[in-house]
């Protein structure tokens, strides 16, 4: 369904925006990084810890029984955000990057041998290539990569070949340099007629759009709450029942078992198997706030929100600066997210995030975890302008007006 | 906030557009190789050693104007230097970075930093420090190969 959104509202609603450096606004564009929070989940976790903060799962008094009731209700939250089949298969982890480590160090562990395929796309971000990196020095596993065409999409023209015979394909939704938005549903069905899992790291993903883990027909989907106005310290791993059920454990400790014996231990009922010791509790309530205003607003309205503010960065900065800028990932706003990475000028990223900052302009300057595809690009580092429901035109304009000032110091 | 004419002095952006003693030693020459892991810059860092003098320096490599610039004037500084004198320059150095304390120890020559002094004003902006040590990390490194 979609309501019309007051977006100057919502960017009210972030009380981080509305603080002044040196008699300026801040022009956040760094939410591909980590987002900003809005008061509904910051009210939510303070008035948890002010009043309703217990021990989850463990404890008969009705405070502890309130704070399982919060905890669990957050993970209900999340199982309808993302139309999971069940809550018990919606496991919280640290993070994104925990859930792939997760994912590899467990599956792939009990699954994968010595000659065993693992497809990755040349997109991909460290967490979806450092595990499978390490598995490889342990197990002999053999890593393929799915090119890109030069317009930043994956290349598919191959995949039947690289397929072949492939028991995993882990690859990014959407690219955090690129802001490339790949076809999941697709390269599921793909990975399944070869036989194979589909991972999908939804990171960038799920805070910008309508996830539907049942339409992709994924097996395992991460993504981290900070990136989706949420507290950072808690991600999640959803993960089909069947699949999660098989695996083994991966940490060990309190909560996750069932019985503990002097020779050994057995593990408890999903979700409780993944998630040991005390969990971050503060943080899943902090979740849940955000997924209720995520969903208050509407998915389909932020990916509205977001694709004219991405045309509108596109036009702005080209018109502005013509050859002088060049700006990584698809042209068209149909495949890609809020997510600008460019080069401009010959003038390096970290010389362009500095005068930058000196107009409150917050972009990242580096590799953006993404080595590998810094080297398809030929950079070792870009500057990433990154848009979310808080931005504006005006932040766009700001961005272009703000990068003149690299030209002045530089003299290019 | 202090101003970025503290940090893009003229003589930086000088070294910047024209770096000196850019290009690679063969062996024997000493070599490193640096990164700073937060952007992705990369800096190879060659010193030919003969006797007890840093014969020639040269320098490989990507990165920002505070860490080309900086490379740059360093291997103008050490060339020619003794060991001893080096060491000194990059303790200097460091010292002006904020990331060593400044010891009264007789025994260090004393060295003049020079147009590396333009430098200086990298302390106001802490993220960028790294950056300006970068090349001189690897030059250390690059020592003890």
């Amino acid at each position: 369904m979609s309501h019309s959104v007051d977006w100057s509202a919502v960017k009210a609603d972030f009380p981080v925006l509305q603080r002044r450096i040196d008699g300026q606004r801040l022009v956040y564009l760094d939410s591909a990084n980590t987002s900003q929070k809005p008061n509904s989940v910051i009210d939510t976790m303070a008035d948890f810890m002010r009043h309703g903060y217990a021990p989850i799962n463990r404890s008969a008094y009705r405070l502890a029984g309130e704070a399982t009731d919060a905890f669990e209700g957050a993970r209900t939250k999340v199982q309808r955000f993302i139309n999971a089949p069940g809550a018990h298969e919606v496991v919280f982890t640290k993070n994104a990057t925990e859930s792939l480590n997760l994912i590899a160090a467990t599956w792939g562990r009990a699954n994968l041998r010595r000659g065993d395929v693992v497809v990755l796309t040349h997109m991909e971000h460290h967490a979806n290539i450092v595990p499978w990196h390490m598995l490889a020095a342990e197990r002999g596993i053999e890593l393929r990569w799915i090119p890109l065409t030069a317009q930043g999409e994956l290349d598919l023209s191959d995949l039947d070949r690289l397929l072949k015979g492939a028991k995993v394909v882990s690859f990014t939704a959407m690219s955090n340099v690129l802001g490339t938005i790949t076809p999941v549903a697709a390269l599921c069905k793909a990975a399944h007629d070869a036989g194979a899992l589909a991972i999908v790291d939804a990171c960038q993903y799920v805070p910008h759009n309508i996830t539907d883990v049942q339409a992709w027909d994924a097996d395992f989907v991460t993504f981290s709450s900070h990136k989706m106005v949420g507290p950072s310290g808690i991600g999640v791993l959803w993960g089909r029942e069947s699949l999660l059920d098989a695996m083994p454990p991966f940490l060990g400790g309190g909560n996750m078992i069932a019985d503990v014996k002097l020779d050994g231990f057995t593990c408890a009922e999903l979700p409780a198997k993944f998630e040991a010791g005390t969990p971050p509790i503060v943080e899943a309530v902090g979740l849940g706030a955000a997924v209720d205003y995520l969903a208050n607003i509407g998915m389909a309205n932020v990916r509205q929100h977001e694709m004219h503010l991405t045309s509108y960065a596109l036009d702005t900065l080209t018109n502005r600066y013509g050859d002088d800028i060049t700006i990584h990932g698809p042209r068209n706003p149909e495949v890609r997210g809020a997510v600008l990475s460019f080069a401009f000028r010959d003038i390096h990223p970290h010389d362009i995030s500095q005068v930058l900052d000196e107009k409150n302009v917050c972009v990242r300057a580096g590799h953006h975890c993404a080595k590998p595809l810094m080297r398809l690009l030929g950079a070792n580092a870009t500057a990433r302008a990154s848009f979310y429901i808080y931005n504006d035109e005006s932040d766009a304009d700001a961005l272009a007006d703000a990068l003149d000032g690299a030209s002045d110091i530089f003299g290019l | 906030m202090p101003g970025l004419e503290d940090l893009y002095r003229e003589i930086i952006l000088d070294h910047y557009r024209s770096p000196r003693n850019r290009g690679e030693l063969p062996p024997p020459a000493h070599k490193a190789e640096g990164h700073n892991p937060l952007c992705g810059d990369e800096i190879t860092v060659f010193v030919q050693v003969d006797g007890d003098l840093v014969s020639d320096v040269k320098v490989s490599g990507q990165g920002c104007s505070i860490s080309q610039s900086s490379a740059s004037m360093m291997s103008q500084a050490i060339k020619g230097k003794s060991l001893d004198e080096v060491r000194a320059l990059v303790h200097r150095f460091k010292v002006m970075m904020s990331i060593e304390e400044d010891g009264d120890d007789a025994d260090t020559p004393a060295v003049k930093l020079g147009d590396l002094e333009a430098l200086q004003g990298v302390v106001k902006f802490p993220v960028r420090i790294k950056c300006a040590t970068l090349a001189w990390n690897t030059l250390v490194e690059a020592l003890e190969a």
